[in-house]
């Protein structure tokens, strides 16, 4: 890999002028490499970082076609790394203004990444370096453990899913005088409320007395508040330690949960391990973000580098090569999903609607759809608001929010349903629904969520790894089901139990000879419980 | 030719038939007017439905900024890995974690390149995810779409394909992945030989040994020997000199005063050469009637793709194949892609197949100089309900071949079939158990499955 040459590195630097005048915020430094097909094939099984830890998996063509993109949350052909400085990539042969056009897409998207708070946990280092020393480090281990390197990394990874990225922001974002005592949490939001069932003038009594003891006493406030708590309850302490709440623990974090509750990796010829699952778990944080703002992200370096590129006074006369190009980009397929389009759209929506502040209570409670249409309040806020929303939203918002019926006719978005015509065996495609609420729904079953599966130690044998995992609606792959608990049971020690959902499909009445008759089948959800011991899964309903 | 059939079908009929089967019959007799064909080179594109099932996540940066082609691994990345890999999971074995390798994952082999299939070695990297792919049937699941079009109407169609999935799943449709690697079949015997230790052929003793060697002056070496190698001497003492700066000028050569190291000397040595002739003759027989359509088919010619394989291998890449495909008549083909893309239809009439292979092999009097190989894939049904006709042919092949191996691919029955019935009530099977081999599979078996039965029919 080289480094782009000077003559294209001047056209970035002016690139960066003029996005920043136009209120794009990015760090001054930034690296742009060619890149070779070559080069294509040892950084995409990498994620494209250079330094990431080598893995054999990386050298296999994997099977990827079930849930592809659930298993592997990020692009393999992502231009531009949120690392710092942030990496981009490019062809050697682009001419200059298909060079410009890029690169304000690339600085639109640095600026998504240096001012989304979902990207909050990864401005404080570089991922590259941080990748580099971890990669330094397996390497290490491999010398020395040889193969059980291997099989710990793939059972990591196996739940690298499993993260609670949410959970890591909320720890960001809580302010620290925000944050009290469990033991206080538990008294006031789970014994005095669910336990005692008190009332709520002797709810704000306690509150009260509480917020006396913190001004009275300072520092030994609570401690005293308790003292004559549980001279009035004496089974505080023991309900409390019951609860379990006394050790806080990630719940729905199975690889942090392991790191911190496995004996078996606490043990002293173990306990190398334990830096591979840190390892496998920040990577896997370091790139949650990055997918769960795929229609955001994209959207938003379409719309910059649109019209950065249009104001730009370097490119003149290559108006038409920039618009086929940028059509090809951001043109809605007549069927199928495209986030460059939807997303670029989307924001332009938001603008418009803030630009005469429409979003905006007067707006909503109008009823007259001749009034809506000529409302404008001339508020003129629009690009302030955009730049609020890249800052604050997540795809799943970003959608919910805004995309709405006016959005819908404007772009005439339908949802397309596929369906099966037996007598004439074709799928046909058609117009499902043209309501924002079906539209909406759809995009939001298509974002990525992985399962939530957390941890529930009431349940279960001594020793044993509890799973829950919370229905929604879907069932989880079950080919994979026998691997991934192997991996668990390995890294966990002791036997693991899985609940989980699964579906039956219910045939009406039909007789198995004649494979074209029409079968109807329906949806029947059964709670069934995994269990993996010694390495043998066995599976029971409950 | 239909009328011939329903002719018989008639005949048949008088001579007893219950309806279960008369009605299977007649279902593989309407398929018979779609005829054969082969799928078109390029599968026409799906236009403008093709992105309906394709993710937000699927596209980036690189391909749409850039335009460009997503870059395909090279069959040299996996030869060096190859081994590797199967090494890997060998002792992933004995570790005591299952297996994460699939070799032999096959995506159509390109047309008259015989002796080429396409080869993915696989892996899959176990999550707990949500099954996106669970609906009810008839449902294909819902997208996104722009343009007019009032609700209810439909704006495409799209043909069933057989197994009603992506392109690049079964013989007879689609393209493969982008991500195929290529490797020759003799590779992928190679693999399966060592990966799942299947057995090596037994000499059979009186038919001639497949490799012979030959000793010839072939080999050199520097010092002694036994011929002198006059011109790599002279070349070797000029390099000497060269290197000692004893040859001054080019133009002026004095042979007289070069110096000469004994090691300069080099000599031919006798050495021994393998020589190797064709040897085996395989004949791959496979029912394309009307009742072979969907999975049983895949099964079928995926385990002729590995048999083939790994007797390519067993033989130094000197076997020759045969391709012969049967509905109630015969006929051979001349390459694999035709073997594997054939569309099924028609009747079935086993015999057929069987009375070509002898046809061939006496009108070639390929008895004498090969080790035949005869293995036949099938659905288990034949319209000769007793093997009147079959079991006699197969009693001539059984006196030239040295093994016949008949795979059933069974749809969830319970394993008796016409084929399997008359198989079993001939004797064959008992009285010459080392010639022929039946394996029956179900439908949903799995690759480890399909070599499990190549074990069967090879051992």
């Amino acid at each position: 890999m080289e480094l782009i040459n000077q003559h294209t590195k001047r056209i970035m630097e002016g690139c960066k002028e003029r996005a920043r005048a136009a209120g794009l915020s990015f760090t001054d430094e930034s690296l742009e490499y060619v890149v070779t097909n070559r080069d294509l094939l040892e950084l995409s099984p990498k994620v494209m970082i250079p330094t990431l830890y080598d893995y054999w998996v990386h050298d296999v063509e994997v099977l990827r076609e079930k849930g592809k993109y659930e298993l592997y949350p990020h692009n393999p052909y992502e231009t531009v790394i949120n690392t710092r400085p942030p990496i981009s990539f490019y062809n050697d042969n682009n001419p200059d203004w298909l060079n410009v056009m890029i690169f304000y897409h690339v600085l639109a998207h640095i600026d998504f990444f240096q001012n989304n708070l979902y990207f909050r946990h990864t401005w404080d280092y570089d991922f590259t370096g941080q990748a580099l020393s971890d990669k330094r480090v397996i390497a290490k281990l491999r010398a020395e453990k040889g193969r059980w390197v291997d099989y710990v990394i793939e059972f990591a990874r196996g739940i690298d899913n499993l993260v609670d990225f949410h959970g890591d922001l909320v720890d960001i974002f809580t302010p620290p005088e925000a944050e009290c005592s469990s033991r206080l949490d538990y008294y006031f939001d789970r014994f005095l409320q669910v336990e005692k069932k008190v009332s709520v003038s002797d709810y704000i009594k306690e509150i009260n007395r509480y917020n006396d003891c913190l001004k009275a006493f300072g520092e030994q406030g609570e401690k005293n508040f308790f003292a004559e708590a549980e001279l009035r309850y004496p089974e505080l302490e023991a309900h409390f330690a019951r609860s379990g709440e006394s050790q806080p623990a990630r719940k729905r974090d199975l690889l942090r949960y392991l790191l911190d509750h496995s004996e078996f990796l606490a043990r002293d010829e173990n306990v190398w391990m334990r830096s591979i699952l840190e390892i496998v778990r920040k990577t896997s944080l370091f790139f949650q973000p990055q997918i769960r703002t795929k229609i955001m992200n994209e959207g938003w370096a379409s719309y910059w580098h649109e019209r950065l590129f249009l104001l730009d006074d370097r490119i003149k006369g290559h108006e038409v090569d920039f618009a086929r190009v940028h059509a090809g980009v951001t043109s809605m397929p007549r069927v199928g999903m495209n986030p460059y389009a939807l997303g670029m759209r989307l924001f332009n929506h938001i603008e418009e609607m803030a630009d005469k502040g429409r979003l905006s209570f007067a707006f909503q409670r109008l009823l007259d759809a001749d009034q809506r249409k000529r409302f404008d309040s001339g508020a003129a806020t629009g690009h302030d608001f955009i730049f609020t929303v890249r800052e604050n939203l997540c795809d799943y918002l970003f959608l919910k929010d805004y995309l709405d019926q006016a959005f819908m006719e404007r772009h005439k978005l339908f949802v397309a349903g596929k369906r099966l015509d037996r007598q004439r065996m074709v799928w046909q495609y058609y117009v499902k629904s043209r309501k924002a609420e079906d539209y909406q729904q759809m995009m939001l079953n298509s974002l990525y969520h992985p399962p939530v599966i957390s941890v529930d130690q009431s349940k279960g044998i001594e020793g044993s790894l509890y799973l829950m995992h919370t229905f929604e609606g879907k069932q989880l792959v079950r080919e994979y089901v026998a691997n991934t608990l192997l991996g668990i049971e390995y890294l966990w020690g002791g036997p693991v139990y899985l609940e989980t959902s699964e579906a039956e499909m219910v045939a009406a009445a039909s007789s198995p000879a004649k494979q074209d008759e029409t079968r109807e089948e329906e949806i029947i959800w059964q709670r069934v419980l995994y269990s993996m011991n010694e390495k043998v899964l066995s599976k029971k309903k409950l | 030719m239909r009328n011939d059939l329903l002719t018989y079908l008639e005949e048949l009929k008088k001579r007893g038939l219950t309806s279960d089967r008369e009605e299977r019959m007649r279902a593989e007799l309407a398929t018979e007017p779609d005829g054969h064909g082969l799928p078109p080179d390029n599968p026409t594109q799906d236009g403008e439905v093709g992105r309906f099932s394709r993710s937000i996540y699927a596209d980036g940066d690189l391909l749409i900024l850039r335009q460009a082609v997503a870059p395909g691994l090279s069959s040299a990345a996996l030869a060096k890995s190859l081994d590797e890999l199967l090494e890997r999971d060998r002792q992933r074995e004995q570790d005591g974690f299952p297996r994460k390798i699939q070799v032999g994952k096959l995506v159509k082999p390109g047309r008259g390149r015989t002796g080429k299939v396409v080869v993915v070695p696989t892996t899959v990297e176990e999550k707990l995810f949500h099954d996106p792919t669970l609906r009810p049937s008839g449902e294909g699941g819902a997208s996104g779409g722009t343009g007019d079009g009032a609700e209810g109407e439909v704006i495409g169609e799209q043909p069933v394909r057989e197994e009603g999935q992506e392109p690049g799943s079964g013989p007879g449709q689609g393209e493969g992945e982008n991500h195929e690697l290529e490797s020759s079949a003799y590779d992928l015997g190679k693999s399966l030989a060592e990966k799942f230790q299947l057995p090596n052929l037994k000499d059979k003793g009186k038919k001639r040994s497949f490799t012979r060697y030959t000793y010839d002056l072939t080999d050199k070496n520097r010092g002694f020997g036994q011929v002198l190698d006059k011109k790599a001497t002279l070349r070797k003492i000029v390099e000497t000199n060269i290197a000692l700066g004893n040859l001054p000028d080019v133009a002026d050569i004095d042979p007289t005063r070069f110096l000469i190291a004994p090691h300069d000397k080099v000599y031919r040595v006798l050495s021994r050469e393998k020589d190797y002739e064709p040897q085996a003759m395989l004949f791959f027989l496979r029912d394309y009637s009307g009742s072979m359509a969907g999975k049983v088919t895949d099964l079928i010619v995926s385990q002729h793709v590995l048999i083939y394989s790994w007797l390519l291998y067993q033989y130094g890449g000197q076997a020759e194949t045969r391709f012969i495909l049967h509905d109630t008549e015969a006929k051979e083909v001349p390459d694999f892609y035709t073997y594997y893309n054939s569309r099924v239809a028609g009747g079935t009439q086993v015999s057929s197949a069987y009375q070509l292979v002898n046809e061939i092999v006496s009108r070639e009097n390929l008895a004498k100089d090969y080790n035949i190989y005869v293995f036949h894939g099938t659905d288990g049904d034949d319209w000769d309900e007793g093997g009147e006709k079959a079991i006699p042919e197969l009693g001539k092949m059984l006196g030239y071949a040295s093994r016949v191996g008949v795979t059933i691919a069974t749809r969830g029955q319970d394993g008796t079939t016409t084929v399997s019935r008359y198989l079993n009530g001939s004797g064959f099977l008992r009285d010459k158990a080392e010639l022929i081999r039946l394996d029956v599979i179900q439908e949903d078996a799995d690759e480890p499955r399909l070599i499990e039965g190549i074990r069967k029919l090879i051992s």
